[in-house]
């Protein structure tokens, strides 16, 4: 059966996607609030897997805690952690457990977490995760063996639209769209021309592009993202815009509000990234609506 | 190479600890380029152990000390500075170290941590451009590789952390796959990226590997 995400999608429907991340411990009263709290505005609910390195509860346990309160969850799924048997092993056990949306990430790398000394896997990257999804949803393991059963996942994939040097990311793209990705759920966009500029050049491979919005609070936090998040990137120009903020929290929902709005007439979505602050999702998903 | 650095030396005192008589092994080929085990590194320990109150039998630098028959022999050359030490210090890689444990019964203390294979940039420089994968896709990614130079081992692309070109991990560092594609680009053949690649076969890194010519 096709996942609400996955017929939104193909039906050409604007979706929109927020996330929340695993609890640090062993209680899921908070990931279960924050979740049915989003999940109203939101067409799904991606979990994050181990972000930043940092150890939480497994993705795969608190995404199927979602699935059974009735929240349609987009697990995440990182190659840092597990090698190609674990991360096989998972893909079927969430099959197992009813999640039908996946987004296949290379991962953080170790070092910026809080387990520092461990060992980073990167078995697969996130290519060859993509392509494990195909091989499984087509019935068979990495290797060829045939399954039992079949999965039958919806995948995406990330993007970063505004990284530079953007070309040298276009092959990996077009070997993530090949892998039969739907859809990229694409890093923190701050700007429609370049949202634009990349829609325009991964078109030709039909992937859904979901827009990253990222919902900034005050220019320290922007700076600190900037200094300890990999992959996310304020530009100079959006710090300065809160810095001079009378009201830097409602100027971090206005930005994120216009570049949601700016979005629907650009992609296929959004994906709203509020780190933590579940409270302005409402208010950004109905920017985009 | 083997690049190697030397523990600190309140780290190697603590391993002493227990012995006083010590014979000190250094190594001329790669311990001695990378300054943790040449012969000044040899007669710098001796100095700093004597000043430590310990007894120094004998130093050795030998030629390789990873080639076993040539440490034994070299070893029993020195046979009685030897058997008089309560410990050896060994100052090579951990190759060596475990070639003179394979001669001597006697306790083998490792005075270095092997850290790469490495290229040798310049004077007292030492880059890792190889991780002795054993599944070389060189020819595949314009001779810069990806397994070592991508602090992910990434074969397919840069990752998402990427930014202007610069590594996630270390900001110093040029982003391997931006490498890699601006060699490519300036060899006119960026259509290699759009190859399908090979998964990365760890079966040959299985350890405790070995070569034998004859078979």
């Amino acid at each position: 059966m096709l996942s609400s995400l996955a017929r939104k999608i193909s039906q050409s429907n604007f979706v929109i996607t927020a996330e929340v991340a695993p609890p640090k411990g062993s209680g899921i009263d908070g990931l279960l609030k924050a979740a049915a709290f989003v999940a109203p505005h939101v067409d799904a609910v991606n979990v994050t897997d181990n972000q930043g390195a940092t150890m939480r509860m497994s993705a795969l346990a608190a995404a199927a805690v979602l699935v059974r309160e009735g929240i349609e969850p987009v697990l995440q799924l990182t190659c840092r952690d597990r090698n190609r048997l674990a991360l096989q092993s998972d893909l079927l056990g969430a099959a197992a457990l009813g999640i039908r949306n996946v987004l296949a990430l290379t991962g953080d790398a170790i070092g910026c977490g809080d387990h520092r000394q461990g060992k980073a896997v990167f078995d697969l990257d996130s290519v060859s995760l993509l392509r494990t999804i195909k091989a499984m949803n087509s019935g068979h393991d990495l290797n060829g063996t045939p399954l039992e059963a079949a999965t039958a996942f919806y995948y995406g994939a990330a993007a970063a639209p505004e990284v530079e040097p953007f070309a040298v990311t276009l092959p990996k793209l077009a070997q993530k769209a090949e892998a039969g990705a739907g859809f990229f759920q694409t890093q923190a966009v701050f700007s429609p021309e370049k949202l634009a500029a990349f829609c325009e050049a991964v078109s030709p491979s039909g992937v859904t592009v979901i827009a990253g919005i990222l919902v900034l609070r005050s220019a320290k936090m922007a700076e600190f993202i900037n200094r300890n998040i990999p992959g996310l990137r304020v530009p100079e120009t959006i710090v300065e815009r809160l810095r001079s903020a009378d009201d830097p929290a409602a100027e971090g929902i206005s930005i994120a509000a216009d570049m949601a709005a700016r979005a629907r007439s650009i992609c296929g979505g959004i994906h709203i990234m509020s780190m933590g602050r579940d409270h302005v999702v409402p208010e950004i998903a109905l920017a985009a609506s | 190479m083997i690049v190697s650095t030397q523990k600190p030396f309140e780290q190697i005192l603590s391993a002493l600890e227990g012995g006083e008589r010590i014979f000190i092994i250094g190594c001329a080929k790669c311990a001695s380029v990378c300054k943790a085990g040449g012969e000044e590194e040899v007669f710098r320990m001796q100095d700093a152990l004597a000043a430590a109150g310990k007894e120094v039998t004998g130093t050795i630098v030998i030629d390789e000390t990873c080639h076993m028959l040539r440490t034994a022999r070299d070893l029993r050359s020195r046979k009685e500075q030897v058997d008089e030490a309560d410990f050896l210090l060994v100052l090579s890689c951990g190759a060596g170290i475990q070639s003179v444990a394979e001669h001597s019964d006697k306790k083998v203390i490792a005075g270095t941590d092997s850290k790469f294979l490495g290229n040798i940039k310049r004077f007292g420089q030492f880059e890792q451009r190889c991780s002795l994968c054993g599944d070389c896709r060189l020819n595949d990614t314009a001779g810069i590789c990806p397994v070592t130079v991508c602090a992910k081992g990434l074969v397919n692309g840069p990752c998402g952390g990427m930014e202007d070109g610069r590594c996630e991990v270390d900001a110093e560092q040029t982003c391997a796959w931006v490498a890699i594609y601006e060699r490519l680009d300036r060899q006119g053949r960026l259509e290699a990226l759009d190859k399908t690649t090979a998964l990365r076969d760890f079966s040959h890194k299985r350890h405790p590997n070995n070569l034998r010519l004859d078979k």
